[in-house]
């Protein structure tokens, strides 16, 4: 069964329509980056399947459960499909830890000392055991980011969603944290990956979504997408955000 | 001078009768007010548009109307239509409802003062709107609110004494009823000036000492 699977979707605000008939589906263990210029709508799209957004037509699926942004039952998919944001989006009155422990412990109910020991862990793993009481504010980007990744790591999802989870870092900070979002991939998490960073998309994406102006233009491997795009549109794109 | 100190010997326990009635009315309003300044902040930032509605022009209309005519319409008029209060319990609803508005316009200043990218985070991690509120937004809007809220309870010391016009025997009405039967009038109101002055600057200390700490931390 898919992870994710969204079956003609549409989404407008308003009159404007930002996502138009969009379909594919998020296998197990897959790595999937999402590419396009800004305002094509991958945000949105991405927002739609964790129902911090309505859509108007088509079904997004989740785990076998239709995603429903004013039904309760959306907490559940919530806790299922992790979200990491463009700017981290932290608790600033909370530590590294307790970010990381917050979903565990008042959302899934599990026991403080056994969120704790894990929340460590994560933290550790994401090259930060040395910061796990600081705030929010006395880190840099880079590292805000990856308590980001670990508090998504938290809820043990089946897949966590990226939202230019680099793009409003200081160039020298990305690297740290597209390889702890490597070492995810390699371990086997399903990751949903809006990104600019078109290197990262052609050594770990599994498949390539080419989107523009709300539609779903080109999908295939990362050599199809990225090395022989059959689209002019994509073509375009590239050419615009590739080095020659 | 001498004479003064003399009188206030004289005079002070009978002012402190009214102060007692001053504090009730103002703690017991200031209660009050936070009460339903909390309800109508939660209305207004509900995203249920007929709650945010009411709670709109409930704020408004209470806003346009002086606390004097608040208190009078609760002590004067109500008996009409059957509720009959005793004049402190007037006082402190009249001064609850007068000042709500206020206290609903600072906590929704706090709450929206909270990046709506926090409040996603929150609820991308599972939390229902109640916990996003009272784990991340309503700790953050605290150190907002506290400074505004603080500075309401000031007023709403002084304004206690629009209590003395429905009868309640607090401080300014005690301090009419001696400067009336004495013709003591520097005396007695420069005592209830200084009275209600020492209940006031602990209060403004109180605030800007937590201003300060709220600031560093
Ligand atoms: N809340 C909103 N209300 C109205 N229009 C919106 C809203 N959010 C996004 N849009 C519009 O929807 C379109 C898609 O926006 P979206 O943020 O999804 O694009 P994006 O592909 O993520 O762009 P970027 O690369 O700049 O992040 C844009 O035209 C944007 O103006
Ligand atoms: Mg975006």
């Amino acid at each position: 069964m898919s992870v994710i699977e969204l079956k003609h979707v549409r989404k407008s605000f308003g009159t404007h329509e930002v996502i138009s008939d969009v379909s594919f589906s998020v296998e197990p263990g897959e790595v999937v980056c999402i590419i396009g210029p800004s305002g094509s709508g991958k945000s949105t799209l991405l927002r739609c399947i964790n129902g911090l957004e309505t859509y108007q037509g088509g079904e997004i699926i989740v785990h076998g459960e239709s995603v429903d942004a004013t039904k309760s039952r959306i907490r559940g998919i919530r806790t299922r499909v992790s979200m990491v944001f463009q700017r981290f989006n932290l608790f600033p009155h909370r530590t590294a830890l307790e970010n990381v422990a917050e979903g565990p412990i008042y959302v899934k109910k599990e026991p403080r000392a056994e969120v704790y020991a894990r929340s460590r862990e994560l933290l550790a793993r994401v090259g930060l055991g040395a910061k796990m009481d600081a705030y929010p504010a006395q880190l840099s980007g880079g590292q805000q980011q990856r308590v980001a990744i670990a508090r998504a790591l938290g809820m043990n999802p089946d897949a966590i969603l990226f939202d230019e989870p680099t793009s409003a870092l200081d160039p020298e900070l990305v690297g740290e944290v597209l390889s702890v979002m490597r070492s995810l991939a390699d371990e086997g998490m399903t990751m949903v990956v809006v990104t600019h960073e078109m290197g990262f998309a052609r050594e770990v994406a599994d498949r390539v979504l080419f989107l523009d102006g709300g539609v779903l233009v080109e999908q295939g491997s990362p050599d199809e997408v990225l090395g022989r795009p059959q689209n002019a549109r994509t073509q375009d794109f590239l050419r615009r955000v590739l080095p020659a | 001078m001498e004479k003064f100190f003399s009188q206030s010997q004289e005079y002070l326990p009978f002012l402190f009768q009214g102060v007692t009635y001053t504090i009730l009315v103002m703690l017991c309003a200031f209660a009050l007010a936070t009460g339903l300044g909390l309800i109508l902040a939660f209305m207004r930032v509900s995203g249920i548009v007929p709650l945010a509605w009411v709670a709109r022009t409930v704020i408004v209309v209470v806003r346009g109307i002086p606390g004097l005519v608040t208190l009078y319409y609760i002590y004067f008029v109500f008996p009409d239509f059957g509720i009959a209060l005793t004049a402190v319990q007037a006082a402190i609803i009249g001064l609850g409802i007068a000042y709500s508005p206020y206290m609903a316009e600072i906590f929704r200043a706090g709450i929206e003062a909270i990046d709506r990218g926090q409040t996603e985070a929150a609820l991308s991690i599972g939390m229902h709107w109640g916990l996003v509120m009272r784990r991340v937004v309503l700790p953050q809007a605290v150190r907002v609110a506290l400074p505004p809220y603080g500075s309401t309870m000031v007023m709403l010391l002084k304004d206690s004494s629009l209590a003395s016009t429905i009868t309640v025997a607090d401080l300014s009405l005690q301090g009419k009823l001696l400067a009336s039967s004495t013709f003591e009038n520097t005396t007695v109101f420069t005592l209830v000036a200084l009275i209600y002055l020492a209940m006031s600057l602990p209060l403004t200390a109180f605030n800007s000492w937590l201003e300060r700490k709220l600031r560093r931390s």
